[in-house]
């Protein structure tokens, strides 16, 4: 006989064993579960709720997660082989009451038993975000946090290009982007996901195709329409957080209005000319945009983008704002501009903040709000230059 | 020491391009007609015919808006900040 087939029957002799079911049993009753594998194997599957601590660290880690020396503990390998001897070195460390799972985890998962397979980030994952990893607000757990979240952009323009490519960049692992628009020339001097080639084609396609070559881990859904009261909610619905960078007063009181009625977090952006406006608006915690502007500028006050000129630079600056609120809302950390609207003059090089209240009187999301479903305001961008009159107040049509 | 007033970007074509102007007045409605009264026009942008501010126009007086303050009413001393934030939505 071997040296180590006698070894093993000594220490086989010296441990007690149980069985699949038995280790099932006394995980319910509250014993630990114990898994003394590699991680490669770790990685590919557990008993759930079990602590993971592979055989060369065991003498090392134990004490840190089970201190207890008098608790149940069942420890397992692939086999019953090394858990074994896992079983043995407690007992000299003078764990009092471990058993080894005979058949390892194999016959737990022939038994039927349930598996937890662990989220880990694969080996170019761990390269990729390596930078987040090792920042210990975002972390791997973070990282993984934000493989799984959901983030909506409102348009593909100036403020949802430079967004949406950090928001790609980290790794958010789903990227729904709203537009009905298709890449024009005058585009290109700051939405930086569009490109020269892209010009005429459907700016969420444009968009898609950029984000997907950045980073193959994030799905892109495109939603090429224009957003309405008829199809608002379904839209915002499976998102996480919503970036609002549309460019109308209209867009913006509906998703407002949306975000309020559905409780999803609005990360809210304006820009014109050289100034632009960052907020964090969430139903609860604080305001929302009709609390802050009750009524849209009229027409002939709010000259749009395309008559009233951007710094090309100026939608970067702010839509990177509107990342990073973004990120720290998925992650929940750090402190929002929930309450707080943040102002950039690129003129003056100045920001300046201002306090945010909830407005009682709000119609959506105050004591006695008149806005219980979504609504459709009309408001045209267009002013007419003739200087004939356009409507000042605009006019509010129910949805149907 | 007078109040600074803050202009933003859209009323700037009142003000000879300022962003910023120093005036003399003791509550916001008084400041409100000595900038008419230095730059034409203006008041019409930031106020109701009924005299009461436009709802698409933000004051803040040392960053609290002042619907939460004495509105049109509030009372300015020397050294205080006054900033007209106008809604705005382009992307």
């Amino acid at each position: 006989m071997s040296a180590f087939k006698d070894l093993l029957k000594q220490v086989k002799a010296e441990i007690r064993e149980t069985d699949a079911d038995g280790a099932q049993a006394a995980a319910a009753r509250g014993a630990a579960l114990l898994d003394v594998r590699e991680a490669d194997e770790w990685s590919l599957g557990h008993a759930p709720g079990a602590t993971f601590i592979p055989r060369g660290f065991l003498e090392l880690r134990i004490e840190d997660q089970i201190a207890q020396k008098d608790r149940e503990v069942v420890v397992y390998c692939a086999g019953g082989t090394r858990s074994a001897f896992a079983a043995r070195t407690l007992s000299g460390l003078g764990y009092t009451n471990v058993v080894s799972l005979r058949g390892g985890f194999g016959a737990w998962k022939e038994r039927g038993l349930p598996v937890v397979v662990p989220r880990v980030l694969s080996a170019e994952q761990a390269k990729r975000y390596s930078r987040h990893v090792l920042v210990p607000e975002v972390g791997e757990a973070g990282q993984l946090k934000l493989l799984d979240s959901k983030v909506l952009l409102i348009g593909a323009g100036g403020l949802g290009c430079p967004a949406g490519l950090y928001l790609a960049a980290a790794g958010v692992g789903t990227l729904g982007i709203v537009d009905s628009d298709v890449v024009d020339l005058s585009n290109l001097q700051r939405q930086v996901l569009h490109r020269n080639d892209t010009v005429g084609r459907p700016k969420t396609e444009s968009a898609a195709e950029a984000l997907r070559a950045l980073n193959p881990d994030v799905r892109v859904v495109p939603h090429e329409l224009r957003l309405d009261a008829s199809n608002v909610e379904a839209i915002i619905a499976p998102y996480d957080v919503i970036v609002d960078g549309c460019d109308n007063f209209s867009t913006k009181y509906l998703i407002n209005d949306a975000a309020v009625l559905a409780g999803k977090p609005v990360v809210y952006g304006s820009i014109f000319r050289f100034e632009g406006q960052v907020s964090v608006f969430r139903r609860g915690q604080g305001p929302c945009y009709r609390c802050l502007f009750p009524e849209p500028t009229p027409t002939e006050l709010a000259p749009s983008c395309d008559q009233a000129g951007v710094l090309g630079v100026l939608p970067g600056t702010v839509g990177l704002l509107q990342a990073t609120e973004a990120l720290k809302l998925l992650l929940g950390r750090g402190r929002t501009l929930v309450g707080r609207l943040l102002t950039y003059d690129a003129l003056e090089t100045s920001f300046r903040e201002y306090k945010l209240r909830r407005d009682p009187r709000c119609a959506v999301c105050g004591d006695a709000p008149t806005i219980r479903e979504v609504q459709d305001l009309v408001w045209s961008c267009h002013f007419d230059p003739s200087g004939k009159p356009a409507a000042v107040e605009p006019a509010v049509v129910a949805a149907s | 020491m007078s109040v600074q007033v803050q202009i933003p970007s859209q009323l700037r074509n009142f003000t000879g391009g300022a962003s910023q102007v120093a005036l003399e007045a003791v509550h916001l409605a008084g400041l409100i007609e000595a900038l008419e009264a230095r730059h034409a026009g203006i008041k019409d942008r930031l106020l109701e015919p009924t005299g009461e501010l436009r709802k698409f126009v933000r004051v803040f007086v040392n960053e609290e808006d002042v619907r939460f303050l004495e509105d049109i009413r509030t009372p300015l001393k020397a050294g205080d900040t006054v900033a007209i934030v106008p809604a705005i939505a382009g992307g």
